[in-house]
């Protein structure tokens, strides 16, 4: 392989993308608003080109001519590492924002930083998925601002989702190895400041909101290690179905 | 200052009409005219709506991604079809949201071809091929329609409607032209949606009793059995080049009339489902009433917010 560290790390981002991608496409037919309906099918869409670019340039780097396909669709559940927080449950419309908005807080400036990688191809995927992130995270906080600050119902809907979500946010922060050679390597700019700039947007959007930071810090990970929930293997065997029923054809 | 008489609006209306000038929503117009366009432009809206849910429940099991993405922005534009429509049924001052409960207690009907279930990934390239194929067929004799704004609606849906049609029947040829398991798949699919398919056009010319009206008003420019007949010549080709039989022992094509000789179409069973009896009607219907119920609270909030921000800037 040419470089692992660097399939490792696009296996993070390309999974990330993936699968809120597909829990996003589970909402079509049955959002809220028609105008809403549009809008998740439409981040949906973009994250899962964001994943087809991803997952390919992985496949490349790994030279085993393994495509998006291959990997995005037909890797074993432990070998994804998408962090826990995308492969949760879409829940009520509350939930389904509040997860995006922690997820695009954090999205938006890592693609910042991932622009000026040295990485060529890494550097386009991330300037294409930057544009894209930026509408997410506008729409996200938007949204959970109304929640917040809306009916009483809504904002008691939303701070749940909070409280239910929180723990799972630091785990988008989560380095070991991989990033660390990346870094020695000059393909990783550095990133060590996105956490605080995460913090403070969504200290700011839940001022907005009136909503409540929880007190719980426990923190739930595992997902980058291939460690993940239950709801997982059900999303993966609708993901898959295809591929497993009729193994080896094209579509 | 000369007070018009009905009668006489009725003929400049009708003047108008025949004189292929686009009726716009301040001009006068008949009642009959109205509620015709509002039944039929709401129907046509909800179609779109209801339509996204066989095809959605496909998109989280599509076989690869790039036909997961191709899916979702298809059903994107078919929701967008969706608004687009429900936009230009306000024009004649009818309300987005009553139409919608109109909808939901069943008093509205919507294409009857979305009671039939997808039940294959190959449905999703039939649907493509077949449902949007026929839809075209009355959308583009819908874009030289009296009233403007649906005319011009129509102009921009029959574009992406092509698409879809190009896209769905690509797929299928994917199928056709794959393992043996695809070929099978791909003609299974074509036999459970050619009728239903057919159907679409509505009852035949002389069942039809609301068409001639239609037609003078000139919301309707083909009968039904002009564009059932478009169609079929059309497609029958289209199924012989990829190697799909169409499900029609009597489908023959005829050198005296220059068309396709077909079965009869059992209308009996366009009945059954029109009225409630198709194998997904409920569940159609259930899911959209269930959307609108359970996001409710979120259309709420959103009133509640805007209107704390406007009394915050007022204040």
């Amino acid at each position: 392989m040419k470089n692992e560290a660097l399939f490792r790390y696009l296996l993070r981002l390309g999974d990330d993308s993936l699968i809120l991608g597909q829990r996003l496409a589970e909402w079509c037919g049955h959002g809220p608003i028609l105008e809403e309906d549009i809008a998740m099918t439409n981040i949906s869409l973009d994250l899962i080109g964001q994943a087809m670019s991803l997952l390919d340039y992985a496949g490349v780097i790994e030279g085993k001519d393994r495509n998006c396909d291959k990997l995005g669709l037909l890797r074993y559940e432990k070998e994804y590492v998408n962090v826990l927080l995308v492969e949760q449950p879409n829940g009520d419309f509350g939930d389904t924002i509040m997860r995006q908005f922690l997820f695009d807080a954090f999205r938006k400036p890592l693609y910042e930083r991932l622009v000026n990688s040295s990485d060529k191809q890494l550097a386009a995927i991330a300037d294409k998925s930057l544009k894209e992130t930026r509408y997410h995270l506008k729409h996200s906080s938007e949204w959970v601002i109304r929640l917040g600050d809306g009916t009483e119902e809504s904002h008691e809907r939303v701070q749940n989702s909070l409280d239910t979500l929180w723990r799972y946010a630091d785990e988008l922060f989560y380095t070991d190895e991989v990033e660390a050679k990346l870094t020695v390597e000059g393909i990783l700019p550095d990133l060590s400041g996105i956490k605080a700039e995460w913090e403070s947007t969504v200290k700011y959007v839940f001022s907005e909101a009136t909503l409540e930071i929880p007190v719980n810090n426990w923190k739930f990970e595992g997902g980058r290690k291939g460690r993940h929930s239950e709801h997982f293997g059900h999303l993966l065997s609708e993901l898959q179905y295809m591929q497993r029923a009729y193994p080896n054809m094209e579509w | 200052m000369k007070v018009l008489e009905t009668t006489d609006l009725e003929q400049k209306f009708q003047d108008k009409i025949d004189r292929e000038v686009k009726i716009e929503p301040n001009d006068w117009m008949p009642d009959a005219y109205r509620k015709t366009l509002i039944r039929q432009m709401s129907q046509h809206a909800h179609s779109e709506i209801v339509g996204m849910l066989p095809e959605a429940n496909w998109i989280t099991r599509a076989p690869n991604l790039r036909r997961k993405a191709v899916l979702l922005a298809k059903v994107q534009d078919e929701a967008g079809h969706g608004l687009y429509l429900y936009s230009a049924t306000e024009t004649l001052g009818a309300d987005r949201e009553a139409t919608i409960d109109d909808l939901h207690s069943g008093k509205a009907k919507y294409s009857s071809i979305f009671n039939y279930p997808a039940l294959s990934w190959a449905d999703i390239g039939a649907i493509g091929w077949l449902v949007d194929g026929a839809a075209i067929m009355n959308q583009v004799a819908l874009c030289r329609c009296s009233y403007g704004p649906y005319a011009r609606a129509m102009v921009k849906i029959c574009k992406e409607e092509s698409f879809h049609q190009r896209q769905g029947y690509e797929s299928l040829t994917k199928l056709a032209q794959g393992t043996p398991e695809q070929k099978e798949l791909a003609q299974d699919a074509l036999n459970r949606f050619w009728w239903p398919s057919l159907m679409m056009f509505g009852p035949n010319d002389d069942e039809s009793p609301n068409s001639a009206q239609s037609m003078k008003w000139k919301i309707k420019r083909l009968s039904n059995d002009d564009l059932r007949q478009n169609f079929i010549d059309a497609t029958v080709p289209q199924a012989e080049l990829i190697g799909l039989k169409v499900p029609d022992e009597n489908l023959k094509w005829n050198e005296e009339t220059g068309h396709y000789d077909f079965t009869p179409i059992n209308w009996d069973e366009f009945w059954q489902v029109v009225n409630g009896n198709g194998p997904c009607n409920k569940q159609r219907v259930d899911a959209r009433r269930k959307a609108k119920e359970e996001g409710m609270w979120v259309r709420e909030a959103a009133l509640a917010f805007a209107e704390k921000r406007k009394k915050k800037q007022t204040a």
